[in-house]
This record gives structure tokens, C-alpha cells and sequence, in this order.
């Protein structure tokens, strides 16, 4: 009995060590900008030996509920927090823009390598249900070069919850109202066809498995994966093709706000790419431990500054100049 | 597994000649059983609190419910549940007849008992295969057969609600085919092991009345392991409808009502597990009650399994 009694006591005084180290920042969120932070991270710690980043790729909206239950020193999200979001923050959040990348469509088609264009209303209606071929004169009128398969179109979609899905959806209901009637905008959404699959990886997976898929993926997993993409019909009708060019084209023509967050729901520049998103990390605007508010901005401001020119390696829009200056100065309120 | 739950007679009196210290060890066993049966009713307590906003809520109106709309509010599960039930099934209805051949084959004495015994582990072996491997397995072998097939299938009875097309390779019938073959250890062990304990004097009995062995397993082995059939076929029912991670990973992860076995389909663990980490507000109490919902089916399910398993155990004694 004695022997067991100190078990317990060694125990309950082994817990009560501190282990934590201050120089330790850790983050979680979006999987969407996952493989950049997670680079920037590793990049950082060469010039930074003594503080250590771990970002965590969990999903925007867990990200954003460990950042507000103060579980992690920052969080990071592909949609701007809403403004009761923020209230309910402890600590004053701040929303810095860090990355941009483009969501795209890929798709599958046999005989078809390349040069896809989709109109507006030939995209809306696949994902709607109304075109179910792909040799449908909708697809076909914008692409007389190419050889359209009688095939079914299956269209594939998100299964969980997703900053890329209210990204694309956001697009969808507000080119097309017949989209936001059936379907609407959000992160988690009812689409009347298709199958669904978990992540950017699962619908990438779907998709380079079925003949006649189509489904919406972040720019960097098409292009890692080989996956044509589509070519879409932006507000000037003009069919932009996704690259980290046109982009950045559509970056450069939205104009941000004092408070860092736009949504740009249909950019109107004769060569933007219109699916375009900025995301987020958040900051507390108070940290209780000054080395680590210190270490988060140094890792943030890195990534502002060197970061950006990683970004285009892996897929993603450089920041223009004027978001950087903005973001940076957003930065210097953090204490 | 159920199978060895059993209770091997009454214990007797405890002796209590012991040293004093063995009471610890005894008051240990008891805190481990004890803490086991808190922890359900934790579990349980936990999830009916969390789902208690959307059950408040919804009510009863979310079990017929046929639309699942986070972004609108709007939760309903209907065509999950028919989902569940439907891969489920099917599962069982591939299963239940190659399964009990098995049990049956290594139950008779066909082969030599040593390669009898290697097949009885093989298939036993099935168990131990990770469900995200099943998955995978799936994806490359048989999505590509079932979108293959299923197309001739929607082309030549299309005309059939069960096979409506377009043929998808993520469907219904896809995550059955895979549930079939995780549930085949489950209904082949515990139909062996039901086949094996009827008593020997029954099918010598039907031998010395001229019956054939065929007639003898069909008329006397089968109908006297047949209680034991059952509750392999109740268990194996449990266990498809929990599966997760290969289902999440087949069946197409659609929330709708479809007759055709090769439309896309979801069921109540892989709704859970695809939405619930990016769930918030009354989103995840809807998941948390769709929780409930599943841990209610599987429980009656693996309750009246294992209520069937020991009556059969019971009259088999009386047997003997």
C-alpha cells in the first residue's frame, strides 16, 4: 500500500513540471496553405535556431476554435472570421493576409490534355445537374477545336467542411442565381450530383480516377498532380486560364480594407483569374508572454517578407507590395 | 468479438484465506470494471449534451428529414439512415452465403485438419487488416471493376430503379462489396464455432437413419447451429453499420435518396467523420445527434446479437 502511495505522489509531482518552452510557437488551421506555412516554418528555423515553429494543418474551422480557446498561439483560416467570430476572442484577434492562392476546376476527360473553356453558364449548369454530357453544346460551343466524349460528367466535390468550398460557392452564387437558389454559398454545402471526397487530396485522388470527372481543387494540387484545368469565363468574358499570373492579376485589382479582409466574390479586371482567395493568420493583438509575442511576429513578418517568394514554388500568389505594407503594419500592433 | 463473453460456470465461494494484500488486487479489478461502465456513461452523457441543442431543436423531424444543408441550417438525415441500413445489408447479403459456406467446409472434415486450420486463420486474418487499408483497396480494385461493370449494368437494366445510371465507381454498391468481405471473418468464425459444438451423437444419429452427409448438414447441422448463424449475421450487421474509414473512403459521401445501388451514398460514421472537424455551432450538435442515432442502432444491434449468441450457447449445452 505504501509503495503505491508513492507511485501516485512521484506521478502527481512529475506532472506538475513545466515542461513548456516559450520559444515554441505553435499554429493550426487551413489545410490550404498548409504545405507553405509548413515550409516557411523550416525555413525560418535556419535564422531563427532558437524559436521553433509547428503548424498543424487541421482545417480552417478547428484552426480557428483552438485560436479563440487560446490553444494555440496563432491560427489561420481561408475565410475571413465573421465579426462576432472575433468578439468572442479573449484577446483582441488580428487577421493578417499572408498568402493567396486560386481554386480551380480539374477535370478528367479522355481525349481531352488540355485547353478546356468553360462560360459561366456551362459551369454552373454542370454543377447544378442541368449538363450531364460532356459532348454538350454548352461545353462544346466555347470549345469548337476540342474532340468532346459522349461521356457522363461526374462531378466531384468536397465531403467536409471547407474554406475552399465557401471560396468556390461564394463564386458560384454570385455569377449564377439559379447556384444560389439550389445550392447557396458556406463552407459545407448540398450538391445535387457528384460524389464527394475528404480534403484537396481526396477529391485531387477522385478525380484522377474517374473518366469524365470534374471537381474544384486548390491551384497547387491540380498543378502537383498534372491535373488539366479549365479554363473559366471571368466578368469581362474573357475564358482566363488558372496560373499564379493571372492571379496575382486578380489581387492586384482588389482593394483591401483597413481591417485586412476582403472577399472577392467576382473580380472585374479584363485578366483576373476569378476564383481567387486571400488567407489568413490570426494573432492575438495582446500576448500574456512577451518572447512569445515577439517570436510570432518575427515568424509572421518572415513570412511577409522572405516568405513571399517561397509562395510561387508551391502554388501560391505572392502578395502585391501594398497588402504586404498594410499587413506588416497590422503586425506592429501586436504586443 | 462476442464469442468469449460467456461466463464459464459459477465461481464458487471466494476464499478469503489470502493475506490482506490481495484484497487490493481485488478492489483494483473491481475499480477497472467499475471505471469501464463510467466511462460509457460518460461517453453517452457527453454526446446527448452536446447534441442536446439539435435534438431540442429538430426533434424528431431530423430522422425524416431528407435534405443535410450546413449552410442553410437545414439538418435532416434520412438518406443517411437509409444509407446505413442499405450498405449494411447488402453487405450481409454478399456475406452471409460465402461466409457460411466456409464455416461449413472447415467444419466438415473434407481436408486434412492442419490445411482446414491454415484457411481458418487466413480468413481470420481478414480482421486484422486495417480499415484505411480496406479502403484503399478499394479505390484501386474495386472502383475501377464497379465503375467498369456498372455502366453495362445502368446500359442493359437501367430501366430497374436498382440500377439507374449514370454508373458512378464511388457508390453504394462499391463500400457493400468491401463492407462484405470486413464482415466475413465475423460471420465465419462465430458460424464455425456454432457448426463445431453440435454434438457429434446428432449427425451420427442421421448417418445410422441413411441420410446422406449432405442431407445431414442441411437437415440436421445447419438447423441446430442455426441460433449461432444468426447472431453472427446480428454482429456482423454491427459491425458494418459502425464501419468508418473504408466506407468514408467509397461510398461517394452524398446525402441523397437514390434507389440505384450505383448512385453515391453516405452513411451515419462517415458523416460524422468527413464533417465533423470542420463543424460549428448548431452544425456539430446535428452531428452529435446523428452520434447518438448511431450508438443506439449499433448497441440494440450488437445486444440482440449477443442475446441470441447465449441462448443458442445455453440449449447447445442441453444437448449434450
Amino acid at each position: 500500500m505504501n509503495r503505491t502511495l508513492l507511485a501516485v505522489a512521484a506521478i502527481a509531482a512529475s506532472t506538475s513540471l513545466n515542461l513548456g518552452a516559450s520559444n515554441t510557437v505553435t499554429g493550426s488551421g487551413a489545410t490550404f496553405p498548409a504545405p507553405l506555412y509548413q515550409r516557411w516554418a523550416s525555413d525560418f528555423k535556419k535564422v531563427n535556431a532558437d524559436v521553433m515553429v509547428n503548424y498543424q494543418s487541421i482545417g480552417s474551422g478547428a484552426g480557428v476554435t483552438q485560436f479563440l480557446q487560446g490553444v494555440t498561439d496563432f491560427g489561420a483560416s481561408d475565410t475571413a472570421m465573421k465579426d462576432e467570430e472575433i468578439s468572442q476572442s479573449k484577446q483582441n484577434a488580428v487577421m493578417i493576409p499572408a498568402t493567396a492562392g486560386s481554386i480551380v476546376l480539374a477535370y478528367n476527360v479522355p481525349g481531352v490534355q488540355t485547353g478546356l473553356k468553360l462560360s459561366r453558364s456551362a459551369f454552373i449548369g454542370i454543377l447544378v445537374g442541368g449538363i450531364t454530357k460532356w459532348n454538350d453544346p454548352a461545353i462544346a460551343k466555347a470549345n469548337p477545336s476540342l474532340n468532346l466524349p459522349s461521356m457522363p460528367i461526374t462531378v466531384v466535390t468536397r465531403s467536409d467542411g471547407s474554406g475552399t468550398t465557401a471560396v468556390f460557392t461564394g463564386h458560384c452564387a454570385e455569377v449564377s442565381a439559379e447556384f444560389k437558389e439550389k445550392v447557396g454559398c458556406g463552407k459545407a454545402v448540398t450538391w445535387p450530383v457528384g460524389v464527394a471526397g475528404k480534403g484537396n487530396e481526396g477529391v485531387t485522388a477522385l478525380i484522377k480516377q474517374t473518366p469524365g470527372a470534374i471537381g474544384y481543387v486548390e491551384y497547387g494540387f491540380a498543378a502537383h498532380n498534372n491535373l488539366p484545368m479549365a479554363s473559366l469565363e471571368n466578368k469581362a468574358q474573357n475564358f482566363i486560364s488558372p496560373s499564379i499570373e493571372s492571379a496575382a492579376a486578380t489581387l492586384a485589382s482588389v482593394k483591401l480594407p483597413g481591417d485586412l479582409r476582403a472577399f472577392i466574390l467576382d473580380p472585374e479586371g479584363p485578366n483576373d483569374y476569378p476564383v481567387v482567395t486571400f488567407t489568413w493568420i490570426l494573432v492575438k493583438k495582446t500576448y500574456t508572454d512577451a518572447a512569445k509575442a515577439a517570436a510570432v511576429k518575427a515568424f509572421v513578418t518572415y513570412g511577409l517578407t522572405t516568405g513571399q517568394a517561397t509562395a510561387p514554388l508551391l502554388g501560391y500568389v505572392t502578395l502585391p507590395h501594398e497588402v504586404v505594407t498594410k499587413a506588416l503594419a497590422a503586425l506592429e500592433a501586436v504586443k | 468479438m462476442g464469442g468469449n463473453s460467456i461466463a464459464t460456470g459459477s465461481p464458487g465461494p471466494i476464499n478469503r484465506g489470502y493475506r490482506p494484500q490481495s484484497d487490493f488486487f481485488r478492489a483494483a479489478c473491481w475499480l477497472a470494471s467499475a471505471l469501464t461502465i463510467a466511462l460509457f456513461v460518460f461517453i453517452l452523457g457527453e454526446i446527448l449534451w452536446k447534441a442536446w441543442p439539435a435534438i431540442n431543436k429538430f426533434g424528431f423531424g431530423f430522422l425524416t428529414g431528407i435534405q443535410w444543408s450546413p449552410n442553410r441550417g437545414v439538418f435532416g438525415v434520412l438518406p443517411v439512415l437509409i444509407g446505413t441500413a442499405a450498405s449494411s445489408l447488402l453487405a450481409l447479403l454478399f456475406a452471409l452465403p460465402l461466409g457460411l459456406a466456409i464455416a461449413v467446409f472447415l467444419s466438415e472434415d473434407f481436408l486434412p485438419r492442419s490445411i482446414r486450420q491454415f484457411i481458418r486463420f487466413m480468413v481470420e486474418l481478414l480482421a486484422a487488416i486495417p480499415s484505411v487499408v480496406y479502403g484503399l483497396w478499394g479505390i484501386f480494385v474495386v472502383v475501377p471493376l464497379v465503375q467498369q461493370y456498372g455502366a453495362v449494368l445502368a446500359e442493359k437494366f437501367g430501366f430497374l430503379p436498382l440500377f439507374a445510371g449514370p454508373a458512378y465507381g464511388n457508390s453504394l454498391l462499391t463500400a457493400s462489396l468491401v463492407l462484405a468481405l470486413m464482415v466475413l471473418p465475423t460471420i465465419t468464425a462465430i458460424s464455425r464455432n456454432s457448426l463445431v459444438a453440435v454434438p457429434p451423437t446428432l449427425r451420427e444419429g442421421a448417418y445410422a437413419l441413411g441420410a446422406t452427409r449432405w442431407e445431414t448438414i442441411l437437415g440436421v447441422i445447419l438447423p441446430t447451429a442455426a441460433p449461432g448463424i444468426v447472431a453472427s449475421t446480428i454482429l456482423s450487421f454491427g459491425r458494418a453499420m459502425g464501419e468508418t474509414m473504408a466506407v468514408a473512403m467509397l461510398i461517394g459521401n452524398s446525402q441523397r435518396l437514390s434507389w440505384s445501388l450505383l448512385s453515391p451514398s453516405n452513411t451515419l460514421s462517415a458523416l460524422l467523420a468527413n464533417q465533423f472537424a470542420e463543424a460549428e455551432g448548431i452544425q456539430v450538435s446535428a452531428l452529435m445527434y446523428a452520434a447518438v442515432i448511431l450508438v443506439i442502432m449499433t448497441l440494440a444491434v450488437n445486444i440482440a446479437g449477443e442475446a441470441v449468441l447465449r441462448r443458442t450457447q445455453r440449449s447447445l449445452v442441453g444437448l449434450k
